[in-house]
């Protein structure tokens, strides 16, 4: 009966060349050398080379770098705090108003967080800049963190903790000692979920944006609006490789721990 | 001593986080439907009334009398915001259901698919995620353009002889809203068709019901949940979304994202902007806390 049907095959297929097949032109594109994006005419990295010349798109990348790191590590650590809060300490006053705003902002349409945290800011008398984008990317990638963490920790087996602690470990101890290492993928992807959502964030950027703190998607779709250029096709190709191998780094990462793990399993098994 | 960390550990994790989404996600919103009741102003900020911590108790309630529903009023007067938040309701639930179409036959296909290959075909459904969401609605702008890839492929061929106009119109929002958001419909599908049990299948089978009835009697009122969690996922940022319409929606297209985007850049009507985001806010809330219960009862699933 399992077996995986020709219509099944088909759907999956077409399925993912749909996925695929845009982003695979764009890079194809930015190897162009005419400056029209829609026709060939031949191999060239001449975009590479007039992108890494354009100072404003430069400037823009290093601010979003800055910010996206920044960004995605309080994210993790706040997420990571809600997780735990949300699946350890389940009875506490409030819970519904705090799950209730952890998961809002994962469907919030982005122009309404942009505005009120602009609005926030302005009614605070807080001048708009590095910091109020660092602080608005914090806000909304940490409930994708949290998300990421709550689902890890509740296939998490909490005898090992209770154990911790009733051989005298404090909770900070268990937490540090027993469960973060065994959380930690789930927590590195968190890592890596707000990192891309902050890399890739147009609208919230620029309402919480101020002077001095333009963002690579900021420039570039300044530049979109203009028209589409291969320059910016070659922008977007690099940062596709960079998201590319910093998945590839993850999951090569993800899947030599679980071969450890197996490996540390059966030698406990044959030392018995 | 351990229970008096324990006990400070525990309120930390709870009170930082909340504290956080208080400041930065629940204040805002009363700030915003403050706003949205004062009048434009020319001055910095643009609106008044603007308050002080120096106007003391009296000044307050003064500041409070100059509060109006004008903001409201405006929008139900001018036809403009009535039919933007018409045709995002609309062309958010068009796409919904395109993308339930187009991702449904994908997750039941990788539902089925051999168990070594199940984690490859997740691993690229998500791989898009990663890349931009603005260099994806920027490659179809090549692709859709009215001497773009698809059209040169299709008069290439002899399909056609004059060139499609798909951009900047509806249809290439449809697009648009469908190929970004399609990994969001695949992944709860995928989960809830997964976890299926194909044993039950087969026993609908045994007893005589042909294929397609037992699809339809036995696995579909099963991925209901699925079903609900990808169009929610979908269809609420979809309402709200401005890249897309901006991008290949062209001048035409009402939504209300790219009017409130509109209305605070361009005319830098900040009460007015307030105004429209708090009508789309109280839109949202009803699909919003049905996702939240679906959300909820995953969780006490999960416990």
């Amino acid at each position: 009966m399992n077996t995986w049907s020709r219509f099944n095959i088909v759907s999956v297929v077409l399925g993912f060349a749909f996925l695929y097949l845009p982003i695979v032109l764009l890079v194809i594109f930015s190897f162009n050398e005419s400056k029209l994006v829609t026709v060939w005419a031949g191999f060239s990295t001449r975009w590479y080379v007039s992108l890494f010349n354009n100072q404003g798109l430069m400037d823009a990348a290093w601010v979003t770098i800055r910010v996206a790191l920044l960004s995605a590590t309080v994210a993790t650590v706040l997420g990571t705090m809600a997780a735990l809060a949300l699946t350890r300490y389940t009875r506490f006053r409030g819970r519904l108003l705090f799950s209730g705003m952890v998961y809002a902002p994962l469907v919030m349409p982005e122009v309404i967080t942009g505005l009120s945290l602009l609005l926030l800011f302005v009614a605070i008398g807080f001048d708009r800049g590095f910091v109020t984008v660092m602080l608005a990317h914090i806000t909304f990638s940490m409930c994708f963190v949290t998300v990421v963490v709550q689902s890890r920790l509740l296939s998490f087996d909490r005898s090992i903790e209770e154990a911790a602690m009733d051989l005298g470990a404090t909770p900070v101890k268990t937490f540090f000692e027993v469960t973060l290492p065994v959380i930690a993928p789930a927590v590195l992807s968190g890592w890596m979920l707000a990192l891309t959502l902050s890399l890739d964030d147009l609208v919230i950027a620029s309402f919480t944006s101020g002077p001095g703190a333009t963002t690579l998607p900021m420039k570039i779709y300044s530049q979109v609006r203009l028209g589409v250029t291969p320059e910016i096709n070659a922008a977007c190709t690099l940062l596709i490789g960079l998201v590319a191998i910093g998945v590839l780094i993850a999951s090569l990462m993800t899947k030599r721990r679980e071969v450890q793990r197996q490996r540390d399993e059966q030698a406990a098994f044959a030392g018995r | 001593m351990t229970k008096l960390g324990s006990a400070i550990f525990s309120r930390l994790v709870i009170i930082i986080p909340y504290a956080w989404l208080l400041f930065f996600f629940l204040i805002p919103f009363f700030i915003v439907f403050r706003i949205s009741l004062s009048t434009t102003a020319i001055a910095q900020p643009p609106y008044e009334p603007v308050f002080a911590l120096a106007d003391g108790l009296s000044g307050l309630l003064a500041k409070i009398g100059q509060f109006s529903f004008d903001n409201y009023v405006w929008l139900t007067e001018d036809a403009l915001y009535l039919n933007a938040y018409l045709s995002s309701l609309w062309i958010a639930g068009v796409s919904t259901l395109i993308t339930l179409l187009i991702g449904y036959p994908i997750a039941y296909g990788m539902a089925q698919a051999p168990r070594t290959l199940r984690p490859t075909l997740l691993m690229l459904v998500i791989l898009p995620f990663w890349t931009s969401f603005l260099i994806r609605v920027y490659a179809w702008i090549a692709i859709l353009k009215p001497e773009g890839l698809l059209n040169q492929f299709l008069i290439g061929i002899g399909i056609i002889d004059t060139p499609l106009i798909i951009m900047n119109t509806n249809w290439a929002i449809y697009i648009g809203i469908v190929y970004s958001y399609l990994p969001f419909m695949v992944l709860p599908l995928y989960s809830a068709l997964e976890k299926m049990d194909n044993t039950l299948i087969e026993a609908a089978q045994d007893l005589g019901c042909p294929q397609i009835s037992a699809f339809w009697k036995v696995t579909f009122p099963l991925s209901i949940p699925g079903i609900v969690a990808g169009c929610m996922l979908v269809f609420i940022p979809a309402v709200g979304e401005f890249v897309i319409p901006d991008l290949l929606g062209g001048s035409q297209t009402l939504m209300i994202g790219k009017t409130l985007w509109n209305e605070f850049n361009a005319n830098r009507d900040w009460p007015v902007s307030a105004a429209v985001a708090t009508i789309l806010l109280l839109i949202l809330v009803v699909p919003i806390v049905f996702f939240q219960n679906a959300q909820a009862k995953a969780e006490e699933q999960g416990r």
